[in-house]
C-alpha cells in the first residue's frame, strides 16, 4: 500500500443563509488555500462530490470546474456523494502509483431549497419517497429506536455548539433552548443547521507529502461499509456499516486522540461512538461538528480535513474522521490518519 | 420585474418531471404492489427462508436473489418503533398529527415504514397492534393503503338507569334532626357506644337500638383529606373533608371543613357545624355549610 497524507486543508468561513455566491465562487477561496499552502497550481488527479439536487439543475457540478481551471484537460473525476467519496477515490487512485497529488474538494448551497425533501428524493422510489417521508422524519423514526436520554441529546448539542462558537468556520449557534419537538423525539436543535459552504483538500503521496509538508497526517486506514437502504431491514439503533468500516480501517490498533464524526443529529453521535467503540478519552467534534455547520456534500470532507489538522498543526498524532451518506446512517467512511 | 437591487436579485427555480417520472417495477416489486392494488400485502422468501416485507429483489443478507416465493402476511402488524409528528408537512400522507412507524407485519421477519394514524401520541407505543386503512380506489402504489390505524382494543359502553330512592327509617329520622338544626345520634343498649347519624341496629352488637340521644354539633377533627378535583358538592377548591368526632359519640362522621385555610386543617382541631339560616333549611345534609374551627386548643386523639 503506497503512503498517502492529507497535506493541506481550507474551507469556507461557513454562512447559515445564501450570501449570493454560486457554487464555483463558493470553492475557489478554498482552492486558492489549499494551492497556496502546497505551492501546487496543478495536480495528478482532481476529484470533487456534490448534489446535483441542492442546485436542482443536472451536471452542475461541472460548471464547478471554472474554479480549477481545467485547460488543458486535466484527470478529473465527481462523486454524486459527500466529497469524503471523493477523496476516497482519490486515495484509491494514487495508490495506482502513476501520480503522486489528488485535489478533492466539496460544496453545498443547502440555503437553496428544503433541505428536508431534497433528501426525500435519496429514498427508494417504490416503498419510501411516495410515503412523502422526509429526512427529519426517518431521522426522529432513528432516534426513537435509539431510545436515547434527553439529557444526553441536549448535552451533545450544547458542547457541538459552544465548540462551534469557538471555530471561527463554524456557525454562532446559541445554547439549545426549547421543548417542543420538530418530529417526536427529535427538538429542532438535535438537527444540524441549513448551512452553505464548501472545503478542499490536497493528498499527496510518499517524498511529495514529506516535501509539501513538515507533519502530513498519513492515512494509515480508510475504508467504507453500506448497509442495506430500506430502513426496516436494518437494526436502526446500531451502525454495523460503521463497526465494520472501523475494523477495516484499525481503528483499535491504537488511541484515539480526536474524533470528527459525521452526526448531523444529535443521536447519531451517541450511535457513531458505540459502532466505533471510542473511549471517554477522545475528543469528539472538537471543531463543533455538523451540529456547528453543515455545507451538505463538504460536511463530510471537513470531517477528514479537521482531524487531519490536528495532525499537521502538531496538537495530536491519531485522529479519526467519519463520513455518511444515504438515509439513517445508511453508508459510512471511516478515515485514520497518524503523524 | 426583475430586481434592480443586487443584493436581493433572486430567482424561483422548480425541478420537476412533468406528468412524473416513469419507472419499470420488475416482477418483485410489481408483485408486491400488484397484491397491494388487490388489497393484499405480500412478502418474498429469501433463500434462508426469511420473509421480506416489503419484498426486495436480493436479500440483504447474503446478496443472493431472492426465491420466487411470495407469501400473504399480516394486515396487521405490530409497531417496533415510532416517531411522531405534530405539525404534518405538505408531501406527508396525513394532514393531521400522525407517527412514522416501523410496523412488523405478522408473518414478516423485517418491518414495513408507513404512516400510522394515531389521533393522538399517547396513543403510541412499542408493541401496538396497527391494521392497513385501505384507499377506497387502488392503483398499484405504497400509498394504496393509506395509513395503518391501532387495532380495536377498547370500546366505550354508556351505563345510565335511574331510581327512585327513600332514606330508610333511621336516616329519615337523623335528617328531620337535621332539618331542625340537631344532631340526632343513638345509644346501644348493649355496648352503650353512641352512633351518629341515627340508625336502628348496633353493627358491634347486632341488636336494636331503642335510645335516642341529641347529640352536640361540636366535635374535633380525628383525620382529614385535602381534595384538588371539583366535587358539586363542595363550595369550593381545593376542599377538605374530614372524620369528625361529635362530643360524646363514639364514631366519627364524614363532613366538610371550611373557615380555614386547607394546609391549616389537623387532627385534633376543633370545630362547629356552621348551619344555614333557619329559613333555608330542608330536610338534607346540605343544612350544614361545613365545620369550622372554633378557636378552643387542639384536642390529643
Amino acid at each position: 500500500m503506497r503512503e498517502i497524507a492529507v497535506v493541506a486543508f481550507a474551507q469556507t468561513r461557513h454562512s447559515a443563509v445564501d450570501e449570493g455566491q454560486s457554487e464555483s465562487e463558493l470553492i475557489l477561496p478554498p482552492l486558492d488555500e489549499v494551492r497556496a499552502a502546497t505551492g501546487l497550481r496543478t495536480f495528478g488527479f482532481t476529484c470533487s462530490g456534490s448534489c446535483d439536487y441542492l442546485a436542482g439543475a443536472p451536471f452542475s457540478f461541472v460548471s464547478a470546474l471554472d474554479a480549477l481551471g481545467a485547460w488543458p484537460p486535466i484527470s478529473e473525476s465527481h462523486v454524486e456523494m459527500d466529497a469524503a467519496w471523493a477523496l476516497y477515490e482519490a486515495w484509491v487512485r494514487l495508490q495506482h502509483g502513476d501520480v503522486d497529488s489528488a485535489l478533492v474538494y466539496g460544496f453545498g448551497k443547502s440555503s437553496q431549497g428544503d433541505l428536508r425533501e431534497i433528501m426525500t428524493l435519496q429514498l427508494d422510489p417504490y416503498y419510501l419517497a411516495p410515503l412523502g417521508l422526509d429526512q427529519v422524519s426517518f431521522a426522529a423514526l432513528q432516534a426513537s429506536a435509539t431510545g436515547a436520554e434527553r439529557a444526553e441529546l441536549d448535552e451533545i448539542v450544547r458542547r457541538s455548539r459552544a465548540d462551534g462558537r469557538a471555530n471561527p468556520y463554524a456557525l454562532d449557534l446559541p445554547e439549545p433552548a426549547g421543548e417542543g419537538a420538530e418530529v417526536e423525539p427529535l427538538r429542532p436543535y438535535d438537527i444540524a443547521p441549513i448551512t452553505d459552504g464548501a472545503a478542499a483538500v490536497v493528498l499527496a503521496a510518499g517524498d511529495l507529502a514529506r516535501e509539501l509538508c513538515e507533519r502530513p497526517a498519513w492515512i494509515t486506514g480508510i475504508a467504507h461499509r453500506i448497509e442495506p437502504h430500506y430502513l426496516g431491514m436494518r437494526d436502526l439503533a446500531r451502525s454495523a456499516s460503521t463497526a465494520d468500516a472501523a475494523r477495516a480501517a484499525g481503528v483499535g490498533k491504537g488511541d484515539v486522540e480526536v474524533a470528527e464524526l459525521h452526526a448531523q443529529f444529535s443521536h447519531e453521535e451517541i450511535i457513531l461512538r458505540r459502532a466505533l467503540e471510542l473511549p471517554e478519552g477522545t475528543r469528539v467534534n472538537p471543531s463543533g461538528g455538523p451540529l456547528a455547520a453543515n455545507p451538505v456534500m463538504a460536511t463530510g470532507l471537513i470531517r477528514i480535513g479537521e482531524a487531519a489538522r490536528h495532525i499537521l498543526d502538531g496538537t495530536a498524532s491519531r485522529t479519526l474522521g467519519h463520513a455518511t451518506s444515504g438515509p439513517c446512517l445508511q453508508h459510512n467512511l471511516v478515515t485514520v490518519m497518524e503523524a | 420585474m426583475p430586481s434592480s437591487d443586487p443584493t436581493t436579485l433572486r430567482a424561483r427555480h422548480a425541478l420537476e418531471f412533468p406528468g412524473g417520472y416513469t419507472r419499470t417495477t420488475g416482477p418483485v416489486i410489481g408483485r408486491f404492489l400488484t397484491e397491494l392494488r388487490d388489497g393484499r400485502v405480500v412478502g418474498v422468501r429469501t433463500a434462508a427462508g426469511r420473509t421480506l416485507v416489503p419484498p426486495l429483489e436480493y436479500d440483504p443478507d447474503t446478496g443472493d436473489a431472492v426465491t420466487e416465493e411470495f407469501v400473504e402476511v399480516g394486515p396487521a402488524g405490530t409497531v417496533e418503533s415510532w416517531a411522531w409528528v405534530n405539525t404534518p408537512r405538505k408531501g406527508h400522507p396525513l394532514d393531521r398529527p400522525f407517527a412514522w412507524a416501523l410496523i412488523r407485519l405478522d408473518g414478516a421477519d423485517t418491518a414495513l415504514v408507513h404512516a400510522v394514524d394515531a389521533g393522538d401520541v399517547k396513543a403510541m407505543r412499542p408493541g401496538l397492534r396497527v391494521r392497513p386503512r385501505w384507499r377506497a380506489e387502488r392503483t398499484g402504489h405504497i400509498t394504496d393503503i393509506e395509513s395503518f390505524v391501532p387495532e380495536v382494543t377498547r370500546i366505550v359502553s354508556e351505563v345510565r338507569v335511574e331510581y327512585s330512592l327513600r332514606p330508610g327509617l333511621a336516616l329519615t329520622r337523623f335528617l328531620q334532626g337535621v332539618a331542625e338544626g340537631v344532631f340526632i345520634g343513638c345509644r346501644c343498649g348493649g355496648c352503650h357506644k353512641v352512633y351518629v347519624p341515627y340508625r336502628l341496629s348496633c353493627p358491634e352488637c347486632g341488636v336494636s337500638i331503642t335510645e335516642e340521644v341529641a347529640v352536640p354539633d361540636t366535635g374535633t377533627v380525628t383525620t382529614f383529606a385535602i381534595n384538588n378535583l371539583p366535587d358539586p358538592r363542595a363550595p369550593e377548591v381545593p376542599f377538605v373533608s374530614a372524620y369528625i368526632q361529635l362530643d360524646g359519640t363514639d364514631i366519627p362522621m364524614i363532613a366538610l371543613v371550611g373557615g380555614i385555610a386547607a394546609h391549616e386543617v389537623r387532627q385534633g382541631m376543633r370545630v362547629r357545624a356552621v348551619w344555614v339560616p333557619e329559613e333555608e333549611r330542608t330536610m338534607s345534609m346540605s343544612n350544614i355549610k361545613w365545620f369550622a374551627p372554633t378557636g378552643e386548643p387542639d384536642v390529643e386523639l
